[in-house]
Protein backbone atom coordinates (compact mmCIF):
# COMPACT_ATOMS: atom_id res chain seq x y z
CA UNK A 1 0.00 0.00 0.00
CA UNK A 2 1.64 3.26 -1.03
CA UNK A 3 0.33 6.48 0.43
CA UNK A 4 0.30 9.84 -1.31
CA UNK A 5 2.60 12.59 0.01
CA UNK A 6 -0.38 14.47 1.42
CA UNK A 7 -1.60 11.42 3.33
CA UNK A 8 1.89 10.84 4.69
CA UNK A 9 2.19 14.48 5.72
CA UNK A 10 -1.10 14.40 7.67
CA UNK A 11 -0.27 10.97 9.05
CA UNK A 12 3.16 11.99 10.31
CA UNK A 13 2.10 15.47 11.43
CA UNK A 14 -1.59 15.18 12.22
CA UNK A 15 -3.24 18.56 12.81
CA UNK A 16 -5.60 19.15 15.69
CA UNK A 17 -5.34 15.84 17.53
CA UNK A 18 -7.12 15.89 20.88
CA UNK A 19 -10.45 16.48 22.56
CA UNK A 20 -12.76 19.18 23.83
CA UNK A 21 -15.15 18.63 26.74
CA UNK A 22 -17.95 16.55 25.31
CA UNK A 23 -20.50 18.26 27.53
CA UNK A 24 -19.41 21.83 26.76
CA UNK A 25 -22.20 23.98 25.34
CA UNK A 26 -20.12 25.28 22.44
CA UNK A 27 -18.84 21.84 21.39
CA UNK A 28 -20.35 19.36 18.94
CA UNK A 29 -19.07 15.77 18.93
CA UNK A 30 -19.35 13.29 16.09
CA UNK A 31 -18.43 9.66 16.53
CA UNK A 32 -18.50 7.26 13.61
CA UNK A 33 -17.12 3.86 12.75
CA UNK A 34 -16.20 2.09 9.52
CA UNK A 35 -17.37 -1.50 9.69
CA UNK A 36 -15.34 -2.47 6.62
CA UNK A 37 -12.11 -1.97 8.54
CA UNK A 38 -13.12 -1.44 12.18
CA UNK A 39 -11.78 2.13 12.28
CA UNK A 40 -13.28 4.57 14.77
CA UNK A 41 -13.22 8.34 14.47
CA UNK A 42 -14.18 11.10 16.90
CA UNK A 43 -14.39 14.60 15.51
CA UNK A 44 -15.28 17.66 17.57
CA UNK A 45 -16.06 21.24 16.61
CA UNK A 46 -16.02 24.31 18.83
CA UNK A 47 -18.46 26.96 17.66
CA UNK A 48 -17.92 30.64 18.38
CA UNK A 49 -20.64 33.15 19.34
CA UNK A 50 -20.66 34.36 15.74
CA UNK A 51 -21.77 30.91 14.62
CA UNK A 52 -18.45 30.10 12.95
CA UNK A 53 -16.45 26.98 13.77
CA UNK A 54 -13.45 28.41 15.60
CA UNK A 55 -11.63 25.17 16.36
CA UNK A 56 -11.79 21.45 15.67
CA UNK A 57 -10.15 18.37 17.14
CA UNK A 58 -10.09 14.71 16.26
CA UNK A 59 -9.06 11.34 17.55
CA UNK A 60 -8.96 8.51 15.05
CA UNK A 61 -8.00 4.90 15.49
CA UNK A 62 -7.40 3.57 12.04
CA UNK A 63 -5.13 3.44 9.05
CA UNK A 64 -3.07 6.31 7.65
CA UNK A 65 -5.83 7.34 5.24
CA UNK A 66 -8.42 7.55 8.02
CA UNK A 67 -6.09 9.67 10.15
CA UNK A 68 -5.21 11.92 7.20
CA UNK A 69 -8.91 12.32 6.24
CA UNK A 70 -9.88 13.43 9.74
CA UNK A 71 -6.83 15.66 10.11
CA UNK A 72 -7.63 17.38 6.81
CA UNK A 73 -11.28 17.88 7.70
CA UNK A 74 -10.43 19.55 11.03
CA UNK A 75 -8.36 22.07 9.03
CA UNK A 76 -11.08 22.62 6.46
CA UNK A 77 -13.94 23.28 8.90
CA UNK A 78 -12.20 26.06 10.80
CA UNK A 79 -13.78 29.44 9.99
CA UNK A 80 -16.75 27.81 8.30
CA UNK A 81 -20.42 28.12 9.24
CA UNK A 82 -22.24 24.93 10.25
CA UNK A 83 -24.03 24.89 6.90
CA UNK A 84 -20.75 25.21 5.02
CA UNK A 85 -19.26 22.40 7.10
CA UNK A 86 -22.22 20.19 6.16
CA UNK A 87 -21.34 20.71 2.50
CA UNK A 88 -17.93 19.06 2.77
CA UNK A 89 -18.02 16.03 0.49
CA UNK A 90 -16.02 12.88 0.82
CA UNK A 91 -15.09 13.14 -2.84
CA UNK A 92 -13.28 16.43 -2.14
CA UNK A 93 -11.37 14.80 0.73
CA UNK A 94 -10.47 11.78 -1.39
CA UNK A 95 -9.34 14.02 -4.22
CA UNK A 96 -7.22 16.29 -2.00
CA UNK A 97 -5.47 13.28 -0.45
CA UNK A 98 -5.36 11.26 -3.69
CA UNK A 99 -6.92 8.29 -1.91
CA UNK A 100 -7.01 5.04 -3.87
CA UNK A 101 -10.44 3.41 -4.40
CA UNK A 102 -9.94 0.93 -1.54
CA UNK A 103 -9.51 3.84 0.87
CA UNK A 104 -12.52 5.89 -0.21
CA UNK A 105 -14.40 4.63 2.85
CA UNK A 106 -11.94 6.63 5.01
CA UNK A 107 -13.11 9.86 3.38
CA UNK A 108 -16.75 8.79 3.82
CA UNK A 109 -15.99 8.28 7.49
CA UNK A 110 -14.58 11.82 7.79
CA UNK A 111 -17.56 13.38 5.98
CA UNK A 112 -19.97 11.52 8.24
CA UNK A 113 -17.99 12.49 11.34
CA UNK A 114 -18.26 16.20 10.60
CA UNK A 115 -21.98 15.82 9.82
CA UNK A 116 -22.47 13.97 13.12
CA UNK A 117 -20.56 16.70 15.00
CA UNK A 118 -22.73 19.44 13.49
CA UNK A 119 -25.87 17.42 14.25
CA UNK A 120 -24.74 16.98 17.86
CA UNK A 121 -24.11 20.71 18.22
CA UNK A 122 -27.52 21.57 16.73
CA UNK A 123 -29.19 19.00 18.96
CA UNK A 124 -27.62 20.62 22.06
CA UNK A 125 -28.94 24.01 21.00
CA UNK A 126 -32.39 22.98 19.86
CA UNK A 127 -33.62 22.42 23.40
CA UNK A 128 -32.96 25.99 24.50
CA UNK B 1 -23.33 -30.03 -8.25
CA UNK B 2 -25.15 -26.77 -8.55
CA UNK B 3 -23.48 -23.32 -8.37
CA UNK B 4 -26.76 -21.63 -7.42
CA UNK B 5 -26.91 -23.48 -4.10
CA UNK B 6 -26.34 -21.45 -0.97
CA UNK B 7 -23.28 -22.29 1.10
CA UNK B 8 -25.60 -23.87 3.65
CA UNK B 9 -27.23 -26.07 1.02
CA UNK B 10 -23.83 -27.01 -0.29
CA UNK B 11 -22.93 -28.53 3.09
CA UNK B 12 -26.44 -29.79 3.85
CA UNK B 13 -26.76 -27.47 6.85
CA UNK B 14 -29.77 -25.47 8.06
CA UNK B 15 -29.63 -21.79 7.07
CA UNK B 16 -29.01 -20.39 10.54
CA UNK B 17 -26.43 -18.45 12.51
CA UNK B 18 -26.05 -21.15 15.15
CA UNK B 19 -23.72 -23.63 13.54
CA UNK B 20 -22.91 -27.26 14.22
CA UNK B 21 -19.20 -26.90 13.66
CA UNK B 22 -18.51 -30.65 13.70
CA UNK B 23 -21.12 -31.18 10.97
CA UNK B 24 -19.67 -28.35 8.89
CA UNK B 25 -16.15 -29.76 9.20
CA UNK B 26 -17.30 -33.27 8.28
CA UNK B 27 -19.31 -32.07 5.28
CA UNK B 28 -16.38 -29.91 4.15
CA UNK B 29 -13.92 -32.82 4.29
CA UNK B 30 -16.29 -35.03 2.37
CA UNK B 31 -16.90 -32.46 -0.38
CA UNK B 32 -13.23 -31.62 -0.54
CA UNK B 33 -12.33 -35.18 -1.43
CA UNK B 34 -15.01 -35.40 -4.14
CA UNK B 35 -14.07 -32.12 -5.82
CA UNK B 36 -10.31 -32.25 -5.34
CA UNK B 37 -8.63 -31.30 -8.65
CA UNK B 38 -6.30 -34.34 -8.41
CA UNK B 39 -9.28 -36.61 -9.01
CA UNK B 40 -9.82 -34.90 -12.36
CA UNK B 41 -6.21 -35.02 -13.51
CA UNK B 42 -7.03 -37.64 -16.17
CA UNK B 43 -10.09 -35.74 -17.43
CA UNK B 44 -10.25 -33.24 -20.31
CA UNK B 45 -9.29 -29.61 -19.65
CA UNK B 46 -12.86 -28.30 -19.43
CA UNK B 47 -13.78 -30.75 -16.71
CA UNK B 48 -10.61 -29.95 -14.83
CA UNK B 49 -11.55 -26.29 -14.87
CA UNK B 50 -15.02 -27.02 -13.53
CA UNK B 51 -13.48 -29.16 -10.79
CA UNK B 52 -11.15 -26.30 -9.94
CA UNK B 53 -14.08 -23.88 -9.71
CA UNK B 54 -15.85 -26.31 -7.43
CA UNK B 55 -12.87 -26.71 -5.15
CA UNK B 56 -12.64 -22.92 -4.89
CA UNK B 57 -16.37 -22.59 -4.19
CA UNK B 58 -16.21 -25.24 -1.46
CA UNK B 59 -13.25 -23.55 0.20
CA UNK B 60 -14.86 -20.16 0.07
CA UNK B 61 -18.10 -21.55 1.47
CA UNK B 62 -16.23 -23.21 4.33
CA UNK B 63 -14.21 -20.10 5.21
CA UNK B 64 -17.38 -18.01 5.12
CA UNK B 65 -19.51 -20.26 7.31
CA UNK B 66 -16.89 -21.04 9.91
CA UNK B 67 -16.08 -17.38 10.62
CA UNK B 68 -18.51 -15.65 13.04
CA UNK B 69 -18.50 -12.31 11.19
CA UNK B 70 -18.44 -13.73 7.66
CA UNK B 71 -21.28 -16.14 8.46
CA UNK B 72 -23.40 -13.23 9.76
CA UNK B 73 -22.58 -11.08 6.73
CA UNK B 74 -23.44 -13.98 4.42
CA UNK B 75 -26.78 -14.74 6.12
CA UNK B 76 -27.73 -11.07 5.85
CA UNK B 77 -26.65 -10.98 2.22
CA UNK B 78 -29.07 -13.85 1.60
CA UNK B 79 -31.71 -11.44 2.96
CA UNK B 80 -30.53 -8.76 0.54
CA UNK B 81 -28.68 -6.72 3.18
CA UNK B 82 -25.11 -5.46 2.86
CA UNK B 83 -24.19 -5.34 6.54
CA UNK B 84 -20.70 -3.96 5.99
CA UNK B 85 -21.63 -1.26 3.45
CA UNK B 86 -18.97 1.46 3.53
CA UNK B 87 -21.55 4.24 3.64
CA UNK B 88 -23.09 2.86 6.80
CA UNK B 89 -21.00 4.58 9.46
CA UNK B 90 -23.67 5.04 12.11
CA UNK B 91 -23.18 2.80 15.08
CA UNK B 92 -24.75 3.05 18.49
CA UNK B 93 -22.98 6.00 20.22
CA UNK B 94 -22.46 3.98 23.40
CA UNK B 95 -20.75 1.26 21.38
CA UNK B 96 -18.40 3.75 19.71
CA UNK B 97 -17.53 5.41 23.03
CA UNK B 98 -16.67 1.97 24.38
CA UNK B 99 -14.57 1.26 21.28
CA UNK B 100 -12.62 4.48 21.83
CA UNK B 101 -12.04 3.58 25.49
CA UNK B 102 -10.80 0.12 24.55
CA UNK B 103 -8.45 1.59 21.96
CA UNK B 104 -7.10 3.96 24.60
CA UNK B 105 -6.60 1.05 27.00
CA UNK B 106 -4.64 -0.82 24.33
CA UNK B 107 -2.47 2.27 23.82
CA UNK B 108 -1.91 2.56 27.58
CA UNK B 109 -1.01 -1.12 27.96
CA UNK B 110 1.41 -0.78 25.06
CA UNK B 111 3.02 2.35 26.54
CA UNK B 112 3.30 0.68 29.97
CA UNK B 113 4.47 -2.61 28.42
CA UNK B 114 1.94 -4.24 30.72
CA UNK B 115 1.08 -7.83 29.89
CA UNK B 116 -1.24 -7.93 32.91
CA UNK B 117 -3.26 -5.04 31.53
CA UNK B 118 -3.38 -6.72 28.13
CA UNK B 119 -4.58 -9.98 29.69
CA UNK B 120 -7.42 -8.18 31.45
CA UNK B 121 -8.33 -6.30 28.29
CA UNK B 122 -8.17 -9.42 26.19
CA UNK B 123 -10.57 -11.17 28.60
CA UNK B 124 -13.04 -8.25 28.39
CA UNK B 125 -12.89 -8.16 24.60
CA UNK B 126 -13.46 -11.89 24.24
CA UNK B 127 -16.39 -11.76 26.65
CA UNK B 128 -17.92 -8.90 24.65
CA UNK B 129 -17.32 -10.85 21.43
CA UNK B 130 -19.16 -13.89 22.83
CA UNK B 131 -22.00 -11.71 24.06
CA UNK B 132 -22.50 -10.07 20.65
CA UNK B 133 -22.28 -13.46 18.91
CA UNK B 134 -25.07 -14.77 21.15
CA UNK B 135 -27.17 -11.68 20.37
CA UNK B 136 -26.56 -12.15 16.68
CA UNK B 137 -27.72 -15.76 16.83
CA UNK B 138 -30.88 -14.69 18.62
CA UNK B 139 -31.55 -11.78 16.21
CA UNK B 140 -31.09 -13.85 13.06
CA UNK B 141 -32.41 -17.27 14.06
CA UNK B 142 -35.22 -16.37 16.46
CA UNK B 143 -36.26 -12.72 16.15
CA UNK B 144 -35.53 -12.45 12.38
CA UNK B 145 -34.66 -8.82 13.10
CA UNK B 146 -32.20 -8.31 10.27
CA UNK B 147 -31.71 -4.58 10.79
CA UNK B 148 -30.56 -5.14 14.37
CA UNK B 149 -28.57 -8.19 13.27
CA UNK B 150 -26.78 -6.00 10.76
CA UNK B 151 -25.62 -3.66 13.56
CA UNK B 152 -24.54 -6.68 15.62
CA UNK B 153 -22.44 -7.99 12.71
CA UNK B 154 -20.76 -4.61 12.41
CA UNK B 155 -20.07 -4.60 16.14
CA UNK B 156 -18.51 -8.03 15.86
CA UNK B 157 -16.29 -6.74 13.05
CA UNK B 158 -15.03 -3.98 15.37
CA UNK B 159 -14.40 -6.54 18.12
CA UNK B 160 -12.33 -8.66 15.72
CA UNK B 161 -10.24 -5.64 14.89
CA UNK B 162 -9.64 -4.85 18.57
CA UNK B 163 -8.73 -8.44 19.38
CA UNK B 164 -6.29 -8.47 16.46
CA UNK B 165 -4.69 -5.26 17.74
CA UNK B 166 -4.29 -6.71 21.22
CA UNK B 167 -2.58 -9.66 19.51
CA UNK B 168 -0.19 -7.28 17.74
CA UNK B 169 0.73 -5.60 21.02
CA UNK B 170 1.35 -9.00 22.67
CA UNK B 171 3.74 -9.86 19.86
CA UNK B 172 5.45 -6.51 20.17
CA UNK B 173 5.91 -6.90 23.93
CA UNK B 174 7.20 -10.45 23.62
CA UNK B 175 9.75 -9.66 20.95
Amino acid sequence: MSYSDKVLDHYENPRNVGSFGKEDEDVGTGMVGAPACGDVMKLQIKVGKDGLIEDAKFKTYGCGSAIASSSLVTEWVKGKTLDQAMEIKNTAIAEELALPPVKIHCSILAEDAIKAAVADYKQKHSQE
Amino acid sequence: MDFSQTYFELFGLPQAYVLDRARLDAAYRELQTTVHPDRFAAQPGAEQRVAMQWATQVNEAYQTLKHPVNRGVYLLRLQGIDALAADNTKMSPAFLVQQMEWRESIEDARADKSVTALDALSGDLRAAHRRIEAQLAELIDTAHDFAAASEAVRQLRFMDKLIAEVGDVYEELES
